[in-house]
This record gives C-alpha cells, structure tokens and sequence, in this order.
C-alpha cells in the first residue's frame, strides 16, 4: 500500500527486564488522524521516544524492531534525525522562549539568513537574519490555522491556547514534514481553544500529513480522529476505524482486565460513621498537578482512594493538605480546621504523610534508615530525645531498639539500620517512609503512588502492609495512586479526579467501562457513583 | 489624570528597587559635587574621560556571555593576562631584534593577544560547560588559578627554562623572571597618540553629527509616513543643538573646559567599533543562537542548537576582546604593573556593568557605557568626598573599594531575590475577584 506514511514493524523494548512494550506493529496513513490511547503506563510515550530517537532509548540498549517510513527501514538515532525525517512532535510542555516573538520562536535555530561581507569570509554562522522572510514565514504558518495574531508579538504573557498554537506553528513552517505527534494537546486548552485546535488537526490532515493525537479526552477523540489504536501494559489491544466502536467500548478496553486483588477479611474491621477528614474547596498550585476545587469526606477506619489520569491533580490534594504546595480551601480534621500552608501543623495534628517523591521529600538519602525513621517523630513530637534543658540529644539506643522494630516489622532488607536509604532498593526505600510515618502514630495516613517504580513483589508487600495497618489499627488511609488496578485491590471507595475536581466515586468492584469513562472526563453514561461525594 | 496616574505606577516601588544602583550611584555623584565644592570641572572631566577610554573596551567584552546565558564573566581577567603576556612578548622582541615603531608594535601585540587568548578563552569555555549554572564562581576562581600559572610563567618559566637575556631592561637584575613594572616604552600613547582632538571641538563635532542623524532620521520617518513624535523630536534638537552651541562658546572663550584632556580619536573610534560590533552580532544567526541558548538551554538544545559550542564561542569572544581591552588600557597608563594590573579588572568592570543596571541576564551596550561613567564617577568623588567631609582623603579610597565590591553584592542580591519572586509558585487570584463582584 503506497499511502502508509509510517510503520511500527514489532516494536518491543525492555529498562532493565522490565518489558514495558512487547509486539507493536501499527500503520499510519497519509492524511489520516491516528488516535493513540492508554492509561499511564501503557507504553505511549516510550512509543513516542523510540519514534524520536530519544537518548533515553538508546542509553538503555535500544529496541527491538524496526520503524518504516514510506516503506523504507529507517534507523532513527536521535531528535535531530527524525526531524529532518520529516517527523514533528508537539510537545504537551511548551518548547517555547517566553521572551521572543512568535516568528523567532517558530524560527529557532531554522533562522533564515542573507550573507554579507563578514560572513563571507567566517562563514554562515555569522549571516545577517533576515527578519522580513522569517515574518513572512511566521505569517503563512499562522494563517494555516486560521491565527489572526501578530507575528510578532512577545509569547511572554499569551494565553497557553495560543502557545500550543504556535507550538503547531513551528513544525508546519518546518519544510516537508510528513507526520506531527500531538502529545495530549489539548490538556491545558479551554473548550473553545479545544474546538479550534480539533479543526486545525482536520485540516492539517487534509494536507496529506499523518497525525499521530495522544489523549485521553475520548469525546474528541471521538470526534476527530478516523482510527483508534488502544495500547494497555505494553500490549497493542487494538487498531480500529473509529467509526466502528464506541467510547464504552473504548473506555472498557482502555482499562481492561487486570488481576485485581480480592479485598479479604473485611468482616473484621469497622468503618465507624465519623467523619475523620472533610475537604471542602481545596485548591492546589501543584506544578503539572493542580487542584481546582476539590470535595471528600474520609471516614474514620476507611481506605479511600484517588485516582485518576497523570496531570488532572490528584496528587496535588495530599500535597496541598500537607502544605507542601501553596493550598487555599477548608479542611477540617477531627472536628478542627487544619491550617494549610504549614507542614508543621499538619503533622502536629496527626497526618502523616508518603510523598510519591520520594527521593526528593521522602528521604534524607545520604542518612541512616535510623535518622530516617524517627526524623519526623523527633522533629514535631520531640520523640527519641534526651533533654538537658540547655540542649537536646538523640535518644541514641531508644533509636536504634524502635528502628529495629520497624526493620522486623516492615521487612526492610537492609545490612543494618545503619545502611544509608539511599543504597536500599525502591521497595526497601518506599518502607522506610511507611516506618516513618508510622513511627508518628498518625491518626490518618496520607500515601501518594506507594509502588511507584518498586518491583512486583515489593509492591503487594506494600498494599498488604497498608491493609494490615488499617484492618488491626483501624488507621485511616488515603492512598493516592496512578493503578487503578492497586487501588481497586484495597480501598472501599475509589474517588477519580479529573481537571482538579472530583468526577466521581466508585466503589472497587465497578465497572471496568465506568473507571474508563470517569477517569476520560465523558460522565455521560457513568452514574455518580454509590459513594458520599 | 489617567496619564499622571499611569506615570505614577510606572515610577512605583518595584521601578526603584529595579535600578536602585544606578540610582546610588547618580545620588553618590551629585552628592560629591555639592559636598566636594572646590572640585574644578576640567580635572573631573579629564579624570572621567581618560578612566572611560581605559575602561570601556573591558567593560563591553562582558555583554556576550550576558547574553549567552554565562553570567558575568569574572574571568575577562583571563583574557587580560594574555592580553599582558602579549605585550610582554613584543616588547622583548621589539627591543632587542624587532626594533619597530610604536604604531607597529602595538598592531603586533593585538594579533599576538588574539592567538593567546582565544586559548585560554576556549579552556574556559570548556570549564564553563562543566560547571554549568555556576559559570561566574567559576571564572572568579579560574581566574585566581590562572594568575598562579601567570606568576609561575613569568617569574620562573622564564630565565629558567626559557633563557632570555639577564641584561635585558624586563628581566630582573638576575635574570630569572620579568621585573614587576615594564616601561612601555614606544607603546606608551600608541593607539591614542595616532589623532587627537581638544575635548570640546570633539563634542561640537559629535553634536553636530548626532544631530544630522536625528534630523535625517526623523525625516525618513515623515517620508514613510510613520508618525514620529514631535516633540521628542524637538526636545532633541534643542539640546543637541545646545551643547554644540555650548561648546563653540568654549572654544571661543577658551574656557576651562578647554583643558581637558585631548580626544584620542582612534581609541574613541575602537570603542565605538566594539559597541557597534555587540549591536551588529545580535543581528546574525550566531548571535541569535547567544540569545536562544542564554534564554533557555533545554529548549535551544531540543531545537538541535549545539548549546556547548555555541557557549564557549561566547566567551573566546569575551575573551579575546578583553585581551584587546587590556593592551588598549595599558598603552594609555604607560607602564606595566605585570603583576597587578589585570588583578581588579574582573572585579571592576564587572560592578562598572552592573552600575550601569545591567544583571546577571540582562546587558546592553547603554548599560555599559552609562555603568563605565558612573561607576568611575563614584571613583574619583570618593577621595574628594572624603577630604571634605572627614578631612582625609584615604577614608574615601577605602570606601571606593567598599563600594565597587558592595554594588557586586548589592546587584547579584536583588537580581537573586527577584529571580525567586517570580518563580515561586503562589495561587491564582481567583476568589479576590469573586470578592469585588
């Protein structure tokens, strides 16, 4: 067929052992509007890099497979190459200098130049710009999309529509590309904004480019795009004409059929009818995660959790709880208003929390599995201290006796409780934090993506610790988590977040279409749920 | 109304905060004037002119690497070094076997810095991109070392391991090393002794010119059909016109101003190459890969700019310009302080720049030239002020250096602060809206 612009060809690739895409083989037409779906994870953006030749790729032993372009076998190394392959990304960060215009921006490092009597002798780094043809360029670029703007406004101060817009911009102006990635563009976009960029898309098409729409919104995907391929756990599910499925259906197998954990002994446990922990209106300025009016009620004795698509703010809510990022809002815990913005008070009112950074916020990683574990408790409860009244000291032995407690407890595999963090594997680190915030004897516990980037078998040892601590302790837990496979192994309620709000609340054993169509913004056709919004 | 309020918001606190040194420094000057009152106009202006012309050159070499994202160069003084090395070298040939004239020499030494220091530019450029985000620490530092291996060179190297002539009047009576102050011999006044003109005949020229340029410019504006305002355009003309009427009065009265020192029109002329040079590279794809790069690496990178090269073309241009800067200095001061002379150059220039109100990402050919006369205008008040308020003149040399490295401080602190006001992250002003609703 002479109108495939693009093949995967069995495109398979492994970071350390672990196999993250397996069997990839899909097409892409000329002037089609390919969609490319999948939960976190599922493989699109390694996808992506493998396409672009991304460092990241080839540090970590390359792929298997091979990618066509019009038929030919190409070895595409690096960003640079497949750019001059004819090959555009459009990138979900804004690649763009907030302090040029629009045309310099759009011209970066593709300047166009005239040459004169220097640069004849030192070459044609030093030639003269030629802003008349680079505005002129710019123009047609941005009249290609129906822009009315000025070619040479500052970006500095746009609104973040118009930004994606000359993002697009720039890889149209670039001569003879063939096939653009959109990388979920329409994330940050308002509906308007949205509407535009979709018939931006279809016409782009109509010019014989390959599309390549990355996202999760199914209504437009719906609406735009004239296939439909699903990836989920590395696997391609399948291609499809979209005219032939449904967001149902795509929803159902966006989210598919994981092993779920079976929720056991819950006969013994109590969920009394207290409120613990209310939220009410939180918003958080969390980079990449904000939240935009966020509403829970936690019981007391109940794993709740949040889930929800990478970047719609659900980890922004424990953040924003903690006081790690700026939060505005009302929480009232155990009957008193919790003062946001202050870690201290937090922490002092009984929260405990497991950031999901955890090399960053987590750990002090150049310290002891010690030092680690008591730091919060001698910090704010004055715990493990030796007081002299002129100056305090470490309660050294008292250390070392609970530290070892925790380490039989928890199972941390470690040469001693002297080992630094930093040396643990992720799961050994990742229970580290647990003896951490167990060590404060929280009165609700606050755990964000406890199994990120530990392996299979530290990750259960994980879950069931968190059950276990909630079903002999009665602790309360809020476990934020990208799986939703995870989350639906031990909460009692699932709460799915999208554009910073809550979409609604699911109990573990719905629907694997009503997740999918939760968690992709579309409520058309999900009830609210069971839950107490 | 709505004017006076809209120029009322632009003079608001942040405006101050913004140009708070080279406010200091127009108040320091002025404040010198009143308290300083016997000070003569001619010795100001003849100290402030011949400070400018030694200056200027080192003071624009900063601005690329501004531009290019580098910071303030601290390590021009690499570049002086070399620059001295230069002179040193032809100086001993000149006087035992090359025999030139001082024009000669002085066109020797500048092709033979350029070799030199666009060397070392490049070995600092490479540090540079291994120390990235602490480029100016580092070209303090590199700049300290490399005076050590200046020293080592010139005081052991040579005599030792390169022989040279004991009896040759730059080595030391023992013959090992080069002795502390050189004569420049010929070179002394080379560049500025080529052309020069009495002060005031050289600022009628420079009205006069200024103001053709203003007239023709504001007519091919008119002819365009492009709406100029005309009232700048006649404020404008009135004080160009001014000052050349100023200064035919000078020169027909013979008036003090007629003693300040002469133009050295050639070095004037070097100046004002560099400065148009600065403005010229902006203009080329080599100068929009310094903006770009200086802007953001990350996104220069991800558009395939060789973000590493084009940082250390940077500072060999830095570089090498201050080499040419430092031959133009010390022509103009006559002897060589071989072991002295570069030491402060980093430090002054660079507080000379920032006087100018130019910070760590921001340099414009004004700022520089505006920062050289201002800054050397707080150098030759202090020890006036001092005598006049103190009685002693050397409470004022103290308090000039005070001042050159406190401005550093004073400049990197605000701009540090201000950098961190803007990237902390705080909430969207939503509910003070709803509020006023």
């Amino acid at each position: 067929m002479s109108d495939i612009l693009l093949s995967f060809r069995n495109i398979a690739k492994e970071f350390s052992g672990n196999r993250v895409l397996n069997n990839i083989n899909l097409d892409i037409k000329k002037g089609e509007i390919h969609a490319l779906i999948g939960e976190n994870g599922a493989g699109k953006s390694t996808l992506m890099n493998i396409l672009f030749g991304m460092p990241v790729i080839h540090t970590t032993g390359g792929f298997e497979g091979s990618i066509e372009i019009e038929g030919e076998k190409v070895q595409i190394t690096s960003p640079h190459e497949a750019m001059a392959r004819g090959i555009g990304m459009v990138h979900q960060e804004f690649m763009l200098i907030p302090g040029y215009t629009i045309t310099e921006n759009i011209k970066i490092n593709r300047e166009l130049t005239n040459p004169n009597p220097i640069s004849r002798i030192f070459g044609k780094q030093l030639e003269t710009l030629d802003m008349k043809r680079m505005n002129a360029d710019a123009r047609k670029a941005l009249d290609i999309m129906g822009m009315d703007i000025e070619e040479y406004t500052m970006v500095e101060g746009l609104p973040v529509g118009h930004m994606q817009f000359i993002e697009i911009a720039r890889e149209i102006d670039k001569s003879g590309v063939k096939l653009l990635v959109f990388d979920e563009p329409t994330a940050v976009l308002t509906e308007s904004e949205t509407q535009n960029l979709l018939s931006v898309l279809e016409k782009l098409a109509a010019t014989g480019i390959g599309i390549i729409f990355i996202s999760h919104r199914l209504d437009e995907v719906m609406q735009v795009s004239h296939r439909v391929t699903i990836l989920r756990d590395g696997e391609l599910v399948v291609t499809k004409p979209t005219e032939d499925t449904n967001k149902h259906e795509i929803a159902e197998l966006m989210v598919g059929r994981k092993v779920i954990m079976e929720r056991s002994g819950s006969d013994k446990r109590k969920i009394s009818d207290d409120i613990i922990l209310s939220i009410r209106n939180l918003e958080v300025k969390m980079p990449g995660e904000e939240v935009k009016g966020f509403n829970l009620e936690v019981r007391k004795g109940e794993i709740v959790g949040i889930g929800g698509l990478a970047g719609q703010g659900k980890l922004g809510v424990a953040n924003g709880i903690m006081g790690i990022f700026p939060a505005r809002g009302e929480v009232i815990f155990e009957g008193r208003p919790l003062e946001l913005n202050n870690p201290k008070g937090a922490l002092a009112a009984g929260l405990a929390f497991v950031s999901e950074d955890r090399k960053g916020v987590g750990l002090l990683l150049d310290d002891s599995i010690e030092l680690n574990t008591v730091f919060t408790s001698m910090q704010i409860h004055n715990q493990f201290l030796i007081n002299l009244g002129f100056a305090k000291f470490m309660n050294a032995r008292r250390i070392r006796r609970h530290t070892q407690a925790m380490i039989n407890d928890l199972d941390i595999r470690c040469t001693s409780s002297k080992q630094k963090v930093g040396s643990l594997s992720g799961g050994n680190q990742q229970k580290v934090c647990l003896a951490r915030a167990l060590t404060q004897n929280p009165k609700l516990l606050l755990v964000s993506e406890p199994t990120r980037g530990i392996d299979v078998g530290a990750k259960k040892l994980v879950l069931d610790l968190l059950k276990k601590l909630n079903e002999e302790q009665g602790l309360t837990i809020v476990m934020t988590s990208s799986e939703l496979a995870e989350l639906r192994s031990i909460c009692d309620r699932i709460v799915i977040v999208c554009e910073g709000k809550v979409e609604g609340i699911l109990p573990p054993d719905a629907s694997n279409t009503e997740f999918g169509l939760m968690m992709s913004g579309s409520r058309a056709g999900s009830q609210q749920g069971d839950g107490i919004a | 109304m709505k004017k006076a309020k809209g120029l009322l918001a632009r003079f608001n606190t942040s405006y101050l905060i913004d140009n708070i040194v080279p406010i200091i420094f127009i108040g320091f000057t002025l404040a010198g004037f009143i308290v300083a009152k016997g000070l003569p106009i001619n010795f100001f202006l003849s100290e402030l002119t011949s400070r400018f012309y030694r200056n200027a050159f080192l003071v624009l070499s900063l601005l690329i690497p501004v531009v290019a994202g580098l910071g303030l160069n601290f390590g021009i003084v690499i570049g002086a070094m070399s620059g001295q090395l230069a002179i040193l070298i032809v100086r001993y040939l000149s006087i035992d076997y090359l025999h030139l004239s001082g024009t000669w020499e002085l066109i020797l030494c500048f092709a033979l810095a350029l070799p030199i220091a666009a060397f070392v530019g490049f070995l600092t450029g490479r540090l540079f991109n291994k120390t990235r985000g602490q480029e100016m620490i580092a070209s303090l530092i590199a700049g300290f070392f490399a005076n050590g291996v200046y020293q080592f060179l010139l005081l052991f190297v040579v005599g030792v391991i390169i022989p040279v002539r004991a009896t040759h009047p730059i080595i030391k009576p023992d013959g090992v090393g080069v002795r502390m102050t050189v004569d420049m011999g010929g070179l002394h006044y080379a560049l500025d002794r080529i052309f020069r003109v009495p002060f005031m005949w050289a600022v009628l020229v420079v009205s006069l010119l200024v103001l053709a340029l203003v007239v023709v410019m504001y007519l091919v504006r008119r002819k365009r059909g492009q709406q100029g305002s005309l009232v700048s355009f006649i404020i404008k003309v009135a004080l160009l016109a001014g000052l050349a009427c100023f200064s035919l009065y000078s020169i027909a009265t013979n008036s003090r101003l007629m003693y300040v020192r002469q133009v050295p029109v050639v070095t004037v002329i070097l100046i004002a190459l560099l400065c148009v040079f600065n403005e010229l590279i902006m203009k080329t794809k080599l100068g929009q890969d310094f903006r770009s790069v200086g802007q953001s690496q990350h996104i220069a990178a991800a558009n395939g700019i060789n973000v590493d090269r084009t940082r250390v073309i940077a500072v060999v241009i830095s570089t090498v310009l201050a080499a040419w800067g430092q031959i133009a200095y010390v022509q103009d001061m006559g002897t060589l302080n071989v072991y002295g002379a570069h030491s402060q150059i980093g430090m002054f220039s660079v507080a000379a720049l920032l006087v100018g109100g130019a910070s760590v990402r921001k340099a414009t050919v004004p700022q520089a030239l505006i920062g050289t006369l201002l800054f050397h205008s707080m150098f030759i008040m202090s020890p006036e002020i001092g005598k006049a308020v103190f009685g002693n003149a050397l409470l004022g040399e103290y308090f000039r250096t005070f001042m050159a490295y406190g401005v550093i401080g004073l400049a990197l602190g605000i701009y540090a602060w201000n950098a961190n006001r803007k990237s902390r992250i705080t909430l969207d002003p939503e509910p003070v809206k709803e509020a006023n609703s």
